[in-house]
């Protein structure tokens, strides 16, 4: 299993490699993000030193938005060049595959926090680690997020075929109004504040705000909401890319996928 | 009986209201080369796709190496390959690094030595470390046979694998694939429209019309049988007419 794993991390590796659209995608448009959103805060901050966290949401909302696209991508790239039937008619399990684009999510997390880490601070003096021990939670909150959408996306491209690939960038964008990314929760109306409830990500920005205006820790139920939201996610985003899965099986469609 | 290394039986899969394949009932031995062949929308390529386990069908059994592939497919999947003259491997990998990913799928965890012998079979080294999109056309079809045998399989598929090859380059795959057979044993499972390389390459051919068998048996006796002078004169008379002209006498 470990080998099968290892030959499609590889593959997505290989690619990031080969491909500069690929490469970019880690380290471009993260950085474009974080420079458009700097220089909005360092002109806001003059008045309002609130504007700072806008650095720490984007940072943050780079880590979820990779982790979603580091699934959805991985597949749709072999569905693009033709490759995903090769892959279907190999032994991999479906798990192997989720599992090796979910290390792909955490590789391109990590990189997309360091580097916008990195250059939050060095070009803002915005320090993401002064959110201390939390900031770890925090990430793999996030990630655990993005696995879930990015299997949900998924299930839809699979099924919908190339008609859906808009949902590779677009799903992500769907939550971010309710998910409290750039403005507390107490601004949404009430019926969306309870929308923005049910999404793990709303408790991570929440909580960054909460930590960096305050210092300190933060309250654990929060971490642990958010955390037991991800588990009941990535379940419902698991048995509906099987059910997905089954059913494109069930059509035919994976061919018409494969060669189209 | 342990011969039949693919046992088909009574498989049918609807799609809604359509019937691609009807009832289909057939069996390959150890080694043989099978065509399968009819026109477009024969339910040659649905049958293939249930045969890799692509497609669920709708009823009836496939039994690949005696297990039965809905609940084998893995273990299945890993002694068998498939190649493709529609599919394609990364074009912004190299060549090896595509044979090694692959080699990795099925398994292996050091494949180099294997790549850089298949690469030699099929008259290819040189491209190892070529990028996979800079390669013709001839080259990528060798490239994906290479793939196709990275497990050593047991069987395998070819759906049309020298579609769009000029007939030097056709000749060299079709005595490729040939060698492999003989040397290894490999049981082919063949679809193409080149109905002179099915006679040249295949021992037995099944003809199939709206998801049914129309006609089984080696090329010169479905030749025979049917009065025409080539495969290719039963090909065209099915496309056109949806049946053989002279089905009665089949079998």
């Amino acid at each position: 299993m470990l080998t099968r794993i290892n030959g499609l991390v590889l593959r997505y590796l290989y690619l990031y490699r080969r491909s500069l659209a690929r490469a970019g995608e880690i380290f471009f448009w993260p950085i474009m993000d974080l420079l458009v959103w700097g220089f909005v805060s360092t002109y806001i901050n003059k008045e309002n030193d609130v504007a700072l966290f806008l650095l720490g949401s984007v940072i943050f909302w780079d880590v979820l938005y990779r982790s979603q696209q580091a699934i959805t991508l991985s597949i749709s790239e072999d569905i693009w060049v033709k490759n995903i039937l090769n892959v279907f008619v190999s032994p991999v399990s479906i798990f192997e595959l989720m599992v090796a684009t979910c290390i792909m999510g955490i590789i391109k997390a990590i990189i997309t926090a360091v580097v916008l880490g990195s250059l939050a601070f060095l070009l803002y003096t915005f320090n993401i680690v002064s959110i201390g021990i939390l900031l770890l939670p925090f990430l793999i909150s996030l990630l655990l997020f993005g696995w879930a959408l990015g299997m949900v996306t998924m299930a839809l491209i699979l099924r919908f075929g190339k008609s859906a690939e808009a949902l590779v960038w677009g799903i992500p964008f769907l939550i971010q109004p309710f998910s409290a990314v750039f403005y507390p929760v107490e601004v949404l109306p009430d019926w969306l504040q309870v929308v923005a409830y049910a999404m793990p990500s709303t408790y991570v920005f929440e909580g960054m705000r909460e930590v960096l205006s305050n210092g300190g820790w933060l309250d654990l139920k929060i971490l642990m909401t958010a955390f037991s939201l991800n588990i009941l996610y990535l379940v419902i985003g698991a048995i509906f890319f099987g059910w997905m899965f089954s059913q494109v099986r069930e059509k035919g469609y994976l061919t018409r996928l494969g060669m189209e | 009986m342990s011969d039949q290394i693919i046992k088909i039986e009574k498989l049918t899969k609807n799609f809604g209201e359509i019937t691609a394949v009807s009832e289909l009932g057939f069996s390959v031995t150890r080694g043989e080369t099978v065509g399968l062949l009819g026109p477009n929308g024969a339910g040659k390529t649905t049958t293939i796709q249930m045969l890799l386990g692509l497609t669920k069908p709708t009823s009836g059994e496939i039994r690949i190496f005696n297990l039965n592939l809905q609940h084998n497919r893995r273990k299945i999947l890993q002694r068998i390959n498939f190649a493709s003259a529609y599919i394609s491997l990364p074009s912004n990998l190299t060549v090896y690094e595509n044979l090694n990913v692959f080699g990795k799928l099925y398994g292996i965890s050091t494949p180099r030595r294997k790549i850089s012998n298949l690469l030699d079979l099929l008259e290819i080294p040189q491209v190892i470390n070529q990028v996979t999109g800079a390669l013709s056309s001839g080259q990528l079809t060798r490239l994906n046979l290479c793939k196709a045998f990275l497990n050593d399989p047991e069987i395998l598929l070819l759906d049309e694998p020298t579609a769009s090859l000029d007939p030097d380059i056709a000749e060299k795959v079709r005595l490729t694939l040939q060698n492999v057979q003989q040397e290894h044993g490999v049981t082919m499972l063949y679809t193409s429209h080149n109905m002179r390389e099915v006679e040249l390459m295949c021992d037995r051919v099944i003809f199939l019309s709206r998801g049914n068998i129309v006609a089984e048996g080696t090329p010169q006796e479905i030749v025979d049988n049917c009065q025409t002078k080539s495969l290719e004169e039963v090909f065209i008379s099915l496309a056109r007419n949806g049946e053989l002209k002279d089905f009665s006498e089949l079998e």
